[in-house]
């Protein structure tokens, strides 16, 4: 018998996409995770097919925008970590309101996830770009997952993966989550990107628009002194420079200062509410 | 500067130097952005074959004059399979539960020398109201649910919301009410809950109303059994499966009638408003994985929608055989209200017992017909074990048989499924309701709004009937 201490796989052992053996569908049972990982993207872009890809859980898919309209949680476990992942109601952009949409906007922005996977429809990718670029401004922390790859190719697209994680700056992943191709690979970036310890700056989208960056920089600031914990006090900025009502209610009365609480006494307090 | 007062007072001054367009500006910049990278990264290699077809089926379905027809057949063709399907295994399933096992029961609690009450309350009573759901539900829903299901997977629901939404426009509510009607068909509840998906409170709030008016799987054995028993045997031999699936699709349509009549009502009455506008998108069609399908249909929905009708079916068939069987005075308590409701029943073209049936069934519509049986069994004493009033046979000519001893015409029949279509909704969907609106008021309209108009549309139907004949 060998000790199992004994075994240092080696560098291409840990890059090689057959570790993914080492995956155990945790389903339901998601307590004490290491980490954290939420799915996000535009509506009707598999998000619960990779989602029930990586739990082994059987939530309900629909070919149909809107079929998830509340959180769900399952778990997996890899390499010796736990991994908790939320499988988000899909949303066009942050900058939307409504009730299913708020779930994803509020869950991405306070409830700092570990590792965000924006999950993309490969056949309509500038549309899922918008999405993208709006969740990048809030975290670097985040994997592409190119869903739908088949399809893609179906209708003759061809998409250079590298040069689009070279513009994007982070990882992308190619995947057909129906068959399950690509899963493998998706975990194994996951893992890395939550292994990770450095904390990229948020992609800064460039805003041509005159006295925008100073105007948000005066917020910024003024928020951080307010709401010393807040997450994301640059996008709250941008909200309140817009004239977002209900950024300025939470603002107002103090209540996005308690966002800035952890995750699980929001969420609570959140479903307990509902 | 350290209150959160003066610092939104400080963003109204910052906002009065920035540009107007703001918003605009902003989500032109994204755009200008996300264009910029898939430009850079995505090159498309003429259309494929693929797509050329899926643009011809997309024209199809979503032209009116196409798509209508379309929807409307495939939803015959549906209740037709789901019809004719079911009835065999239904009538194998009854003769396994209710005659076999029930004997075999009951001949198990004479043995042990049990004493003849807890007899009639176990065997009786619960089991009996669990064993007729079981044969009544699981062949029409373990036919109906994995054919909708596949339906949702290949894309056909955006098409029908697609097509809708110029219906629902006009009557003042979102187009996105007909994927909500959609899932109510499953289950009103779960329609609710969908109708998250519509972000106007006011057209919300209408989703949510009539959101009953979709037939729930808990009505559907009911209309079916109705068409079965009474209507399908009116037509000549050979068409009686296809009749009676055209008299649900009626029904259906009928609800569907219903649902932008009250949506026409409340949008110009108490739910006054502008139609939003939304954007839907059209997925492509997918080939639905078939067994993948079949077993998740199969196990998250029809099985646990049938655990649900056991669970409920178990305390009401206590309560029914109670109800026979605990007298008081001369008469048992179910015959004193089937007595006192017969004449209101009759104005309605029901009877006492339906109405006593709807009132046990509140928390479930499913078990409705099985109640129906049992008290009608018990009261008039007919066919199979003449003392104990039990059925023993369950193909459709006894159920005929023994409705027709409890008083029953084919206007009996025809009301009950108009209102089984229009009446309140179950407990189950009544809590969500109100978990959703978050109002007492709302909920209560949601219950007598359809219950009214249930009445109503009855009294008149068994008026008009008994004019002409």
């Amino acid at each position: 018998m060998i000790p199992e201490d004994s075994h240092q796989p080696g560098e291409a052992c840990v890059s090689c996409p057959s570790r993914f053996s080492q995956l155990r569908k945790l389903g339901l049972r998601v307590d004490d995770c290491d980490h954290v990982i939420a799915l996000a993207g535009n509506p009707n872009t598999g998000k619960t097919t990779v989602f029930n890809a990586l739990t082994g859980l059987r939530m309900h898919t629909g070919n149909w925008p809107g079929k998830t309209i509340s959180r769900a949680e399952g778990g997996f476990s890899y390499d010796g970590k736990k991994y908790k992942i939320v499988d988000l109601p899909g949303t066009y952009s942050l900058l939307s309101a409504s009730p299913d949409e708020e779930v994803a906007r509020t869950f991405l922005l306070f409830g700092r996830p570990d590792v965000t996977v924006m999950v993309a429809d490969a056949t309509c990718m500038e549309r899922n770009l918008n999405l993208i670029l709006q969740v990048l401004q809030i975290t670097r922390r985040a994997v592409l997952c190119l869903n739908l790859m088949d399809e893609a190719r179906a209708n003759s697209l061809e998409i250079d993966v590298r040069n689009l994680a070279r513009d994007l700056g982070v990882p992308v992943v190619p995947c057909s989550a129906r068959s399950g191709q690509g899963i493998p690979e998706l975990i194994r970036e996951i893992s890395i990107m939550a292994a990770r310890t450095d904390t990229p700056a948020p992609r800064r989208l460039p805003l041509e628009v005159p006295g925008l960056r100073l105007a948000l920089d005066q917020v910024e600031a003024d928020l951080q002194g307010l709401f010393p914990h807040l997450p994301q006090p640059r996008w709250v900025a941008l909200r309140l420079l817009e004239g977002d009502r209900e950024i300025m209610d939470a603002v107002l009365s103090g209540d996005i200062g308690a966002l800035a609480e952890p995750v699980s006494a929001q969420y609570n307090a959140k479903e307990s509410a509902t | 500067m350290n209150t959160p007062e003066e610092l939104i007072k400080k963003t109204a001054e910052l906002r009065w130097q920035l540009p107007q367009n703001l918003h605009d500006r902003i989500s032109e910049s994204i755009y200008g952005e996300a264009a910029r990278i898939a430009e850079r990264s995505i090159t498309r290699g003429g259309t494929g074959r693929r797509l050329a077809w899926q643009q011809n089926l997309d024209r199809l379905l979503t032209n009116p004059w196409s798509a209508f027809p379309i929807m409307i057949g495939v939803l015959g063709a549906i209740l037709w399979l789901t019809i004719v399907g079911a009835n065999i295994p239904s009538s194998i399933l009854a003769g396994l539960l209710v005659d076999k096992g029930h004997a075999l029961l009951s001949g198990w609690f004479i043995a042990a020398g049990a004493p003849e009450w807890l007899r009639g309350v176990c065997v009786d009573g619960m089991y009996l109201a669990t064993a007729w759901v079981v044969a009544v539900m699981l062949p029409p829903m373990a036919i109906f649910f994995p054919c909708f299901t596949l339906l949702e997977d290949f894309g056909f629901l955006p098409r029908v919301a697609f097509n809708l939404d110029r219906v629902f426009q006009k009557v003042g509510a979102h187009g996105k009410q007909a994927l909500t009607m959609a899932m109510g068909l499953g289950c009103n509840a779960a329609g609710v809950v969908a109708t998250r998906i519509i972000d106007s409170p006011r057209e919300r709030l209408i989703a949510i109303i009539t959101n009953n008016f979709s037939l729930c799987n808990g009505r559907w054995p009911t209309q079916i059994l109705m068409a079965g028993v009474f209507i399908g045997t009116l037509a000549p031999t050979g068409w009686g499966g296809s009749i009676a699936a055209l008299s649900v699709l009626v029904v259906a349509l009928l609800g569907f009638g219903f649902a932008l009549l009250t949506s026409w009502f409340l949008a110009r009455t108490v739910l006054r408003g502008e139609a939003t506008s939304f954007s839907l998108e059209l997925p492509p069609y997918r080939p639905p994985h078939f067994f993948k399908t079949l077993y998740t249909s199969l196990i998250d929905r029809t099985l646990i929608v049938l655990w649900r009708a056991v669970v409920f079916a178990l305390p009401a068939g206590a309560a029914i055989w109670l109800s026979a069987n605990v007298h008081l005075g001369d008469q048992s308590v179910a015959a004193w209200f089937v007595h006192a409701t017969d004449p209101l029943a009759w104005t309605m073209g029901l009877t006492g017992v339906i109405l006593l049936a709807y009132i046990v069934a509140i928390p479930a519509n499913e078990i409705v017909v099985p109640t129906i049986l049992m008290l009608t069994v018990l009261l008039t004493g007919a066919q199979g074990g003449a003392g104990t009033g039990v059925m023993f046979e369950a193909d459709n000519e006894t159920v005929h048989a023994i409705l027709t001893a409890g008083g029953w015409t084919t206007l009996t029949a025809v009301c009950l499924m108009l209102f089984s279509l229009c009446h309140n909704p179950c407990s189950t969907t009544l809590y969500t309701i109100y978990r959703e609106t978050r109002s007492v008021k709302w909920t209560i309209v949601s219950a007598l709004l359809p219950l009214v108009i249930g009445c109503v549309l009855c009294a008149i139907v068994a008026f008009i009937w008994r004019m002409l004949a």
